[in-house]
């Protein structure tokens, strides 16, 4: 079962890599960046909301500030278009950090809903100050990204690549936390705080870190975001809708799993791109999308990853009923699994 | 001076409409234990009914309050029975009740979309387009009539709460779920009733936030975000919190706009809410939540 995982996996990465070759169509790619994006932020989201159990309904506040930070860099320095933005992502990840030491020193004062609402807060409060401070950001005539000169065929391509790279990162920091003891501290935070603070957990050093840790590839996420989209306003940077996307996509898939946001996000942006397409010029598309969200919600309330893990540890049970070997096997499966799709923390 | 005291009376009179909208919001919460982020389009969705009923059917827009609201009321059973009743009680909760609420706020916005098209309407009547001269400000007519709707609501809402048999009910099942049930109070349809009024209340609230302002649906993602602002303030749960900072939240927002400009308004409003909540996480009026995270 192992290497039928291993092999599993090693398909899917060769099938997303090759993508764009197989597909060259420009919509097609377009629609594949904003998946990879989105799957890079849920993960991101993820790795401090899901796994500490503070849900954040600000995300935004991160991509804004990594996608201004591009923007700002991109114009004060002449920046050209083309490879170079790329390389300063990392820079914009570093100031999203950044500004989330303070951020998160304010709002991790406050739990549960009250830290969502302050989430929110902040999010709007850096929308104002984009609109406000105009001498600086030039408020709501926005900023235009440098033009890249890359024919229509390949323009996709560069983007398409970096995107996967930002996912791929995002996905080996979310695996390292997942399965190193600064995880099982956060998760541990998620299940009881007071009672965790009580075993030793460094609590608050704990959240803050992974609160910056998830702004620095949320504010790298942004700055592509709006590299790839081209310019750059204070209601698109810092947009609500993005918040409730990003905690969707995770809630979705499965919150505080691994793969749960992946999932979460491959299936969901797609088909709102489709839905946008196919029905948005009818106005259909919103009614369409909350029905089949209730529906998914009230189906499986755990997300979809988790609904599959528990469905799968019930058919291994009833194999392992018949024989002996495959009960051992299946144990192992199972802890293997558990520790993959976060149940390991509930024990 | 003058323009002082004319911010503080606009940030009396809107903070009256806010509260309306507010504590129908903060009921909800502190029976039900969701966030309903949908009281933002309910809003919408009240001052849509009024405004079609005044547009086809002529109906006074004060007056078809007392069609819109119970036929709100019986929206609110509905989707507490069908969706609401259907979430456990246990730690996700809360947040499933967000994705819940927010897909029913996006059918019924795409479901405005269709009828009514995104552009921006406002309610009308003849009576409220005139101003009353005091001293030397002008009081806008529409403003006072919503602010009295808001104290004759508000005041019928604590009566219920406070002084019926109804009331004792919803505050026990605020208080304490599992201990009502124990007592004998049927803790679902209080919940039941209790949504339902909360929504009673958002198409009051809509009709006089349809009156004052220029809407179509998408203001609902602006009103949510100030009404969730506005309850946590206020502390979730409390009544009297929701009141006092709807009060509080609109005149600051007021004299900001008219000290220093209104592009400030929110922004001093979100920085003093954010540095309120740094000293008492629990708001002005709400109560600490034992260990619960």
């Amino acid at each position: 079962m192992k290497r039928f995982r291993a092999f599993g996996l090693l398909a899917l990465l060769v099938l997303v890599i090759v993508f764009p070759v197989l597909i060259p169509d420009p919509g097609f790619d377009s629609i594949a960046i904003y998946t990879l994006l989105y799957a890079a932020a849920v993960t991101g989201w993820n790795l401090f909301s899901g796994y500490s159990g503070y849900i954040s309904l600000g995300y935004s506040s991160f991509t804004g500030i990594g996608a201004y930070t591009l923007a700002l860099i991109c114009t004060h320095w002449q920046i050209p278009g083309g490879y170079i933005p790329f390389l300063l992502l990392p820079v914009a990840g570093l100031v999203a950090g950044i500004f989330a030491i303070p951020m998160g020193w304010v709002a991790l004062r406050t739990r549960r809903v009250t830290f969502v609402v302050v989430t929110i807060a902040m999010m709007f409060v850096l929308q104002a100050l984009a609109f406000n401070l105009s001498g600086f950001t030039s408020g709501s005539s926005g900023i235009i990204f440098p033009i890249t000169l890359w024919s229509g065929d390949f323009y996709n391509i560069p983007y398409y690549y970096v995107s996967l790279v930002l996912l791929l990162l995002a996905i080996a920091i979310s695996w390292w936390i997942r399965n190193s003891k600064y995880g099982l501290g956060l998760l541990a935070i998620r299940d009881d705080e007071d009672r965790a603070l009580g075993l030793g957990v460094r609590t608050w050093a704990f959240k803050l870190s992974a609160y910056v840790i998830s702004a620095f590839l949320g504010g790298m996420v942004g700055a592509m975001f709006a590299y790839y989209g081209g310019s750059i306003f204070p209601a698109s940077a810092f947009d609500p809708v993005v918040n409730l996307s990003v905690a969707l996509m995770g809630f979705l898939g499965g919150v505080g799993t691994l793969v749960g946001p992946i999932v979460g996000a491959f299936l969901l942006e797609p088909f709102q791109q489709y839905l946008t397409i196919q029905y948005g010029s009818v106005g259909l598309n919103l009614i369409i999308l909350g029905s089949l969200l209730l529906l998914i919600i009230l189906v499986l309330p755990g997300g979809i990853v988790p609904a599959l893990h528990s469905l799968w540890l019930k058919r291994m049970a009833s194999r392992g009923a018949i024989s002996q070997v495959s009960h051992a096997m299946e144990q192992e499966e199972g802890m293997l699994l558990e520790s993959a799709e976060g149940k390991r923390g509930n024990r | 001076m003058a323009l002082i005291i004319d911010a503080l009376l606009s940030g009396i009179l809107t903070g009256g409409i806010y509260a309306l909208m507010a504590s129908g919001l903060t009921l909800i919460f502190g029976v039900l234990e969701i966030v309903n982020v949908a009281q933002g389009i309910l809003v919408i969705l009240g001052a849509y009914l009024s405004y079609a009923l005044n547009q086809h059917l002529h109906i006074d827009i004060f007056l078809g309050l007392l069609i819109t609201m119970p036929v709100m009321f019986a929206l609110g059973l509905g989707i507490e029975w069908a969706f609401i009743r259907r979430l456990k009680q246990d730690q996700s909760r809360i947040m499933l009740s967000v994705l819940v609420m927010f897909a029913i706020a996006l059918i019924i916005e795409g479901v405005l979309n269709l009828i009514f098209t995104p552009d921006l309407v406002t309610l009308h009547a003849k009576y409220i387009d005139a101003s009353w001269p005091i001293g030397s400000f002008y009081l806008p007519r529409v403003y006072v009539f919503s602010f009295i709707l808001s104290i004759v609501l508000l005041t019928g809402l604590y009566f219920l709460v406070y002084r019926t048999q109804f009331g004792y009910s919803l505050r026990a099942s605020m208080q304490n779920r599992t201990a009502a049930e124990l007592i004998g109070i049927d803790v679902r349809r209080v919940s039941a009733i209790t949504f339902a009024i909360g929504v009673a209340l958002a198409a009051a609230g809509g009709m006089a936030y349809g009156a004052t302002n220029l809407f179509n649906a998408a203001s609902s993602y602006d009103l949510i975000s100030r009404l969730l602002v506005i309850i946590v303030l206020g502390g979730m749960g409390s009544l009297r919190g929701a009141l006092f900072a709807s009060l509080g939240m609109l005149i600051i927002s007021d004299l900001t706009t008219s000290l220093w400009g209104s592009q400030w308004a929110s922004t001093v409003f979100f920085v003093l809410l954010v540095g309120l909540l740094v000293f008492r996480p629990q708001g002005l009026f709400g109560q600490l939540g034992g260990r619960k995270q």
